[in-house]
């Protein structure tokens, strides 16, 4: 990705972090969008493919963790806003303790 | 065709009637290797035969069931799971070898995370991995065994011992093969009798046979007669009768006739056992091998090593676990690190021997174990301690240690710090001995005493661990455990087997550890010993 054209955070707040389930609900939806998604655990990366489930696992983002995205395409800022509210809400699952959410959009 | 006798190994204990289903050569039994493209085509086709099977199943599966099966169905279904396989594949490699490359990376790596529930899912990785592999062996094998036979053959794969339904009974009879082989575990796991190592002419079995197999007594009889194929039927009969009636005392504590409290522990061989155990069923781990994490091509680093103990430990939740240090040499080589070249292995440099000899792996080791018991109640067992000075020596290497993780300002604790009794000279002088705690070796000790090989199948009848100077030398160990207080335990095959119970309480001994699959029956054999009667 050369050009970036959303990026966006969302603390981790769900009881055991991205797990199995939160992935499958992560690529699933980031799935439902035209856009290229990436996703981080730390603002310089490493980046993987919010897409693909066996790289989002293999980030290993535990409770706490900051959750970073970025995409490009067609309806990117409406992926990042979709995704940022994912996390925030803590993938729906019980244990949600506290919801965070920032999100910068630059075009 | 006269009834015949065939002699192996134990490798599984059990017993199952059935045809013969003889096995390929090892040879025709390696899935031919297509070209690259036919090989990709093999892997995308068990694949996706794989996520037909895994979405049948998610439409049954309940709540939690259906959510294990959808994070599995998303990973198979996600390209970036085979992409390394596939890589390997257009490398040249055949399609079950990428794809058990490419799974093993991954349950390596999520094996490796600090949080447990990472960690877990690299059993669901595993099944994935499992199941395909599975489509890939039986999409070329289409001789795989009919439920319900005698496999038997020179040797068998994971892959087809997977691919095989064993629902229906069977079992397996090998003129090759490991009983402490990858096949064999997954075999005890399963509860399927295996015997190894048989001699016999495998073109001269005839294709039609009828077979008997005693996993037990490592005995395969071939085309019964009538008397002993109802001998044998009644037996089945019995063991099943038995088994039911065992189960009942697994989770119970065990105790004798008379009301005394017997520990009964677990032999671990690969972490991957206590899977399968019920914490509730047994009283700790008394043996872990740890020759499991020496298989692959190079030796563990400390933190493989800290992972797989503290893994243990967790699971025993406070429940002692006795880890053993390397116990290579021997019958058990290990490429780079045993001496090659000795004239007798059993009697040459192996376990602490070696370990001493060797100190570089043997440091490693002890500070991998020391970090662990942050996380439980480890304990330190040394493996054919001859001499006081080598217990020494290893405690020194352990101090050495300690103070190297105190220094890098690592969690630890200090193990109590045990041995084997193995050798004669260890359990005939074992007041010389100061250590925390002792484990009688029933097999080795056997061996020596008697002097006669375990692997000599013509000595069987000699290397008997009730042979009444083996008990003695038992009966003196635990006397001075007694009055010592020091723990005294014993973890050799003798304890596994009900017939030697009686005895083995005899002596004096209170803690047994045994393989998990042993637990019922040890426990129910147990509750009908007197021991008054027993000392006579």
């Amino acid at each position: 990705m050369d050009e970036i054209a959303a990026t966006s955070s969302a603390v981790l707040t769900n009881a055991i972090g991205l797990h199995a389930r939160p992935s499958v609900k992560l690529t699933k939806l980031a799935k439902t969008f035209m856009a290229d998604i990436e996703v981080a655990s730390a603002a310089e990366g490493p980046w993987v493919d919010a897409k693909s489930i066996v790289k989002v696992m293999a980030v290993k983002a535990t409770k706490g963790a900051t959750l970073h995205f970025r995409a490009r395409g067609p309806d990117a800022a409406e992926a990042l806003a979709a995704l940022r509210e994912l996390v925030a809400l803590g993938f729906s699952e019980e244990g949600v303790t506290e919801t965070r959410a920032r999100g910068s959009e630059d075009g | 065709m006269a009834e015949l006798r065939l002699t192996g190994r134990q490798a599984a204990a059990g017993l199952a009637a059935g045809p013969i289903a003889l096995l390929p050569s090892i040879e025709a039994m390696h899935r031919r290797r297509g070209s690259p493209e036919a090989e990709a085509a093999a892997l995308r086709d068990a694949i996706a035969a794989a996520l037909r099977q895994l979405g049948t199943l998610a439409e049954d599966a309940q709540d939690d069931g259906a959510g294990v099966l959808g994070f599995q169905i998303a990973m198979l279904e996600d390209d970036a799971l085979s992409a390394p396989a596939l890589d390997a594949i257009a490398a040249g490699t055949a399609a079950d070898e990428a794809w058990q490359d490419a799974i093993a990376a991954q349950v390596a790596d999520y094996e490796s995370a600090d949080d447990e529930h990472f960690r877990a899912r690299a059993s669901d990785l595993r099944d994935i991995g499992e199941r395909v592999l599975r489509a890939v062996a039986g999409a070329c094998d289409e001789s795989a065994a009919p439920p319900g036979s005698i496999v038997f053959g020179e040797d068998l794969t994971p892959s087809r011992f997977l691919a095989t339904d064993w629902s229906k009974g069977g079992g397996i009879a090998l003129t090759r093969g490991s009983a402490s082989g990858h096949v064999a575990t997954l075999a005890r796991a399963r509860g399927v009798p295996m015997i190894v190592g048989i001699r016999a002419d495998l073109t001269a079995i005839p294709r039609q046979a009828e077979a008997l197999i005693d996993g037990e007594a490592g005995v395969l009889c071939l085309d019964p007669a009538p008397a002993t194929r109802d001998s044998f039927l009644a037996r089945v009969t019995a063991a099943k009768r038995r088994a039911a009636a065992a189960k009942d005392f697994r989770t119970r504590p065990a105790v004798t006739a008379d009301g005394t409290p017997i520990a009964v522990l677990i032999n671990v061989a690969d972490p991957r056992e206590v899977d399968n155990v019920d914490l509730a069923a047994c009283d700790g781990i008394g043996l872990v091998r740890t020759e499991f994490l020496f298989h692959g091509r190079e030796l563990p680093d400390e933190q493989t090593q800290y992972r797989a103990y503290r893994r243990l430990a967790e699971w025993a939740s406070g429940k002692p676990v006795t880890i053993r240090t390397l116990d290579a040499g021997g019958d058990k080589p290990i490429p780079g690190l045993t001496i090659e070249g000795e004239s007798n292995p059993f009697l040459g440099t192996r376990g602490i021997r070696l370990s001493l000899a060797r100190p570089d792996p043997f440091r490693t080791q002890l500070r991998a174990l020391a970090r662990a018991a942050v996380h439980g109640a480890i304990e330190i067992m040394l493996p054919m301690v001859a001499a006081p000075r080598e217990l020494a020596a290893a405690r020194r290497y352990l101090d050495e240690g300690l103070q190297q993780l105190s220094e890098a300002g690592i969690a630890h604790r200090r193990p109590p710090l045990g041995m084997m009794v193995e050798v004669p000279a260890a359990a005939i002088a074992v007041e010389r001995f100061d250590a925390d705690f002792f484990s009688i070796g029933s097999n080795d000790l056997t061996q020596y005493v008697l002097a006669a090989a375990r692997d000599l199948d013509s000595l069987a009848e000699l290397s008997d661990p009730m042979d009444p100077a083996v008990l003695r030398l038992m009966a003196r160990v635990a006397g001075h455990g007694a009055q010592t207080g020091r723990k005294v335990s014993l973890c050799g095959d003798a304890a596994g087997e009900p017939k030697h119970l009686a005895a083995l309480l005899a002596t004096g001994l209170r803690t047994l550890s045994v393989a998990p699959s042993a637990l019922a029956r040890t426990k129910e054999a147990i509750a009908g010993i007197e021991l008054d009667r027993a000392a006579t």
